[in-house]
């Protein structure tokens, strides 16, 4: 094939708000794929990785971590203008992470009881994904993300067309690989059933039942699901608790541990 | 005159999580030095509450990507403590295996994508392999045996999904691990092939007068277990941490310092680890400290990044030999039986130590949390580090001052994401 003339490498950035930095370590794990991806893509701002930051903008704007801070909600405006592929990557960018607790909680009483001067603190009642702010091209989900889903994205965004990524539950991947059910075999509570795949059905591969980190597949019948999870002996905590971690800021899950969360006093 | 400078860094790059320094220079003396958090504050201590204690490992785990498996042992340590359990020999060593599986991650990110660039002049690691094709590539394929290995043991390589509260829940099979011995043996002889090249390195000269401290064990190069030792006699359990560390509230910053009581700041990390157990090194690791000529204890924190280098052998020569002769245990895991109980544990995380604190209520929930992180405890530290620079820094033009002070930084790898959840933000108004 002729070389085409040499045109300037699409710019990448990489964006951080409040998260753990996994899910942005996801590509620097990619250590197969990293010098192909700088080779495709000027990694244009990536301060986890690199001293040398470019302003915008970008082609591809990857963010990492959800919206909890006023000044992290005024900055995505700019954010979406100067980018103009917006992917959000992982959980706390796509439904508010595990920090989305706050959302179901007193703030003032949960920021007490970590800090004695709360009122000093910049932060949000609540814990949102981007696009409940902004308009995202694309959410990839997971806590953290799938390399390999990471990479077929930014592919598909070199290549301008959408990412072929799976929809289908966990349980349904189950199936198809054969892994052995958790719930009908073992007894053990699984949000496979209403859980979007990603992770090739990991838990249940090591015996464990779905936590639902990848949030909820595209029609989650959670309701059909809450006979199944009483049969194995989850109680109403249990299955709060269940529904109440990394995609709780997701409406399907947080409907479900809210009306399951004890009444307090 | 003395005239007054102030540096600024807005946004610290290479290291894990969003800060920033500003340095206020009087002359060649630094009136202020405060390293500032912005990352925003995630109240995992706030809402563990309430939760079950077997939640924890996982939950916990998402207070760092970068170091995830420390937060599950200290968790499991915790909880595990807490109820009077004790793991088994075999569990004991998978433990291990998977947390040198998380050093080897996170010191090789940071020896060769984080540090290097900063002693070679490069902006990124990416930079430096086009000068340095050879070593990036060994790099990542270094680092790739490293996340292999937390895969294999804990399922994928950012928070594991195996680790729980009395072990595992499904033991490794016998070939997958078996089959990582030998790339862990190459990762092992790669590393010492570069302490040389390391060792060449220009080191700015620092000298600070830090108390060390770290686990110390019996037998072995600490991970999970050992006594709270330092470089000046302290040697104390794990559950008496309270009773000498305590977390202060510095004036002038709002940031919350963990300190020695009555004596003030210290170090912990790879720099104190090896100091303080030099002697449970294995030989091809103690062979590497001869090579690199860092002299223990160190006093120069810019030289931890050799220290990194050693653990990165001691952690790989280890996980080799686990590796070589695993054979799956009959039981991946203790019962755990719930109960009331306060319990705590100290782990070493590839940063230093840390320490969580739990207690339960009957049904086993959280009742409340505690959480010192390593990078708490280093941040005093740090900031001491800035001052004893000052001379130097206010002695260079602004940008190469600015590149030193982040340098000085990046000495101790910091954690800043995990910092979040007790650091409290100062809002100036001036
Ligand atoms: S989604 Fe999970 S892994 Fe990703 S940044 Fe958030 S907490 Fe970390
Ligand atoms: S099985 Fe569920 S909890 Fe486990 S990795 Fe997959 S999506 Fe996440």
């Amino acid at each position: 094939m002729p070389t085409p003339k040499p045109k300037p490498k699409p710019k990448l950035a990489v964006i951080k708000l409040a998260s753990c930095d996994g899910c942005q370590l996801s590509l620097l794990d990619c250590e197969d794929e990293l010098l192909a991806v700088a080779g495709a893509l000027d990694i244009a701002y990536f301060p986890e990785a690199s001293s040398r930051l470019l302003k915008g903008p970008y082609d591809v704007t990857l963010v990492e971590g959800s919206v909890t801070t006023a000044a992290d909600r005024e900055r995505l405006a700019a954010l979406r203008r100067e980018s103009r592929l917006l992917i959000t990557i992982g959980a706390c960018a796509t439904s508010g992470g595990i920090q989305a607790l706050r959302n179901f909680q007193s703030y003032p009483e949960l920021a007490r009881s970590v800090y004695a001067h709360p009122e000093y603190l910049d932060s949000l009642a609540t814990s949102s994904g981007v696009a409940e702010h902004i308009p995202v091209d694309y959410e990839l989900r997971g806590c953290p993300v799938d390399k390999s889903q990471l990479l077929e994205v930014l592919i598909a965004a070199l290549h301008g067309r959408a990412p072929r990524l799976p929809r289908h539950s966990v349980c349904l991947e189950c199936k198809r690989r054969g892994v052995v059910c958790v719930t009908v075999a073992h007894g053990t509570p699984c949000l496979g059933p209403v859980t979007q795949t990603g992770c090739g059905a990991l838990c249940p591969r090591f015996s464990r039942g779905c936590f639902g980190c990848f949030g909820p597949s595209d029609t989650p019948r959670v309701q059909a699901l809450a006979p199944v999870l009483a049969s194995v002996g989850a109680t109403d905590t249990d299955v709060a608790r269940l529904y109440g971690t990394f995609n709780v800021g997701a409406p399907a899950f947080g409907d479900e541990h809210r009306v399951r969360l004890p009444v307090v006093e | 005159m003395t005239t007054t400078r102030t540096l600024s860094v807005e946004l610290l790059t290479r290291v894990e999580g969003e800060g920033s320094l500003h340095i206020v220079l009087r002359g060649d003396v630094a009136e202020s030095v405060e390293l500032r958090i912005f990352e925003p504050p995630r109240f995992f201590e706030g809402f563990l509450r309430g939760r079950s204690a077997l939640e924890t490992p996982d939950i916990t785990a998402r207070i760092c990507g970068i170091c995830p498996v420390a937060y599950q042992m200290s968790a499991c340590g915790a909880v595990e403590d807490a109820l009077g359990i004790t793991v088994s020999d075999e569990i004991r060593s998978l433990r291990r295996l998977l947390y040198a599986g998380e050093w080897l991650e996170s010191h090789l990110l940071h020896i060769f994508f984080l540090h290097a660039p900063d002693f070679l002049g490069y902006s990124d690691a990416l930079a430096m392999a086009g000068d340095h094709p050879e070593r990036v590539r060994a790099a990542l394929r270094m680092k790739k045996a490293g996340n292999a290995l937390v895969t294999a043991v804990g399922g994928r390589e950012i928070h594991p999904i195996n680790v729980k509260v009395g072990g595992f829940f499904r033991a490794p099979e016998r070939e997958a691990v078996r089959s990582l011995a030998p790339e862990l043996a190459w990762l092992r002889d790669e590393m010492a092939s570069c302490i040389d090249w390391l060792a060449s390195f220009e080191y700015p000269s620092l000298s600070t007068d830090h108390e060390l401290v770290a686990l110390r064990h019996e037998t072995d190069y600490p991970y999970c277990e050992g006594r709270v030792v330092s470089s000046r006699g302290l040697d104390i359990a794990v559950t008496e941490y309270e009773d000498v560390f305590e977390e202060q509230q510095v004036s002038r910053s709002t940031a919350l310092h963990s300190v020695i009581r009555e004596r003030g700041g210290y170090v912990c990390g790879p720099l104190a680890r090896l100091s303080l157990n030099q002697d449970h090194l294995r030989p091809a690791a103690r062979d590497a400290l001869k090579r690199s000529g860092l002299k223990l204890p160190c006093d120069n924190p810019f030289r931890s990044i050799l220290a990194r280098a050693v653990e990165v052998i001691q952690a790989a020569d280890e996980a080799a030999a686990l590796c070589a002769r695993y054979e799956p245990p009959a039981a991946c895991a203790v019962a755990v039986p719930l109960a009331a109980g306060v319990g705590r544990a100290a782990t070493e995380a590839p940063r230093g130590l840390l320490f969580h604190r739990y207690e339960l209520d009957d049904s086993g929930s959280l009742k409340s949390a505690k959480i010192v992180p390593p990078t708490s405890q280093n941040q005093k530290s740090i900031e001491d580090d800035l001052r004893v620079l000052a001379p130097e820094l206010a002695r260079l033009p602004e940008a190469e001052a600015r590149v030193l002070a982040e340098h000085a930084i990046r000495n101790y790898d910091p954690c800043i994401s995990c910092s979040t959840h007790f650091l409290e933000l100062r809002i100036e108004r001036q």
